[in-house]
């Protein structure tokens, strides 16, 4: 089973990285950027039945800092291919 | 009686001697060195220090891969039971990984690396770390990091300031932590995170010796206990 992990640091904590890579957008020409913030994608390939507590506690205990980030999982096998 | 630390080493600390050095010139006897994947502590510790480096080369967060060490098991134990526990720098990042210190540290807010000696005000002189300064007085501690930029939920910070868990705090704000919060210690008191280095400025040397302090504050206590 393969899983996508979305890690973003939650909203209103402040993202250095991604304000400087909003810098540079603009510094290269592109208008109308409101906002940019940066986080991880982790994949996994997990064995099929993989529980979604066990996904959820994978992502509390390490895969994510819960002081400072918040995480989606995705499911890819169950997400059309383009 | 000896003074019996232990001096954690994990893949890619790299201020674990100079921590050792410290320790055994403070106290008159060498640290036990101990290694990450060791299974347990030493028994009978009067003192744990958890050294700077870029452990598991700061892959997922900073301190996120050893503070799930097989040694921070053991580690938290000890904690528990009110064994002083020291972490600087990476060591910091750690503790806060582990859950042993509230919060979280960041990258910097200039994006930079900044290594230099930078001022510090000692905040709270009645720790079992900072007792042998003065309440208010400011000390010459180098830094040497890129995740040092203190963060914590708004209701955490007001918690850590109304008990006087704030130890250290920057004069002039080097990384863009939260109310200048350079160290801070749990809610026992016996555990301080701090991304400042005293093992730094420990010798004539090193350019400063107000590290030196922060140790024998620990030593004394053990000693008088």
């Amino acid at each position: 089973m393969k899983i996508r992990v979305l890690v973003q640091l939650k909203p209103g904590v402040l993202d250095p990285q991604g304000r400087a890579v909003h810098h540079s957008l603009e510094g290269l020409g592109f208008e109308g950027v409101n906002e940019v913030r940066i986080g991880r994608t982790i994949d996994l390939d997990v064995a099929d039945g993989t529980s979604d507590a066990a996904l959820d506690d994978m992502c509390k205990k390490l895969l994510a800092n819960m002081v400072i980030e918040d995480y989606a999982i995705q499911k890819l096998d169950q997400v059309e291919p383009a | 009686m000896a003074f019996r630390a232990a001096v954690i080493t994990f893949p890619g600390s790299n201020c674990d001697r100079d921590m050792a050095v410290a320790i055994e010139q403070a106290s008159g006897t060498a640290p036990i060195r101990v290694w990450h994947g060791d299974a347990s502590l030493p028994e009978g510790l009067d003192f744990i220090a958890l050294p700077g480096g870029f452990s598991y080369g700061d892959y997922l967060r900073s301190g996120a891969m050893a503070a799930n060490s097989p040694i921070m098991q053991s580690v938290v134990e000890a904690a528990g039971k009110g064994v002083p526990v020291l972490g600087v720098c990476n060591g910091f990042q750690i503790l806060t990984e582990s859950g042993l210190l509230p919060g979280a540290l960041m990258r910097n807010a200039s994006q930079n690396y900044i290594c230099r000696t930078i001022p510090l005000r000692v905040e709270n002189a009645q720790t079992v770390f900072t007792r042998s300064y003065a309440e208010g007085e400011e000390i010459a501690i180098p830094i040497a990091h890129h995740d040092g930029n203190y963060f914590a939920a708004s209701d955490v910070l007001d918690r850590l300031e109304g008990d006087g868990r704030v130890a250290f705090r920057y004069s002039n704000n080097p990384n863009g932590s939260q109310q200048d919060i350079a160290g801070i210690i749990n809610a026992q008191g016996n555990v301080l995170g701090m991304m400042p280095h005293p093992e730094r400025a420990f010798e004539q040397a090193h350019g400063g010796t107000d590290g030196r302090r922060l140790f024998d504050s620990v030593i004394a206590g053990m000693i008088a206990a």
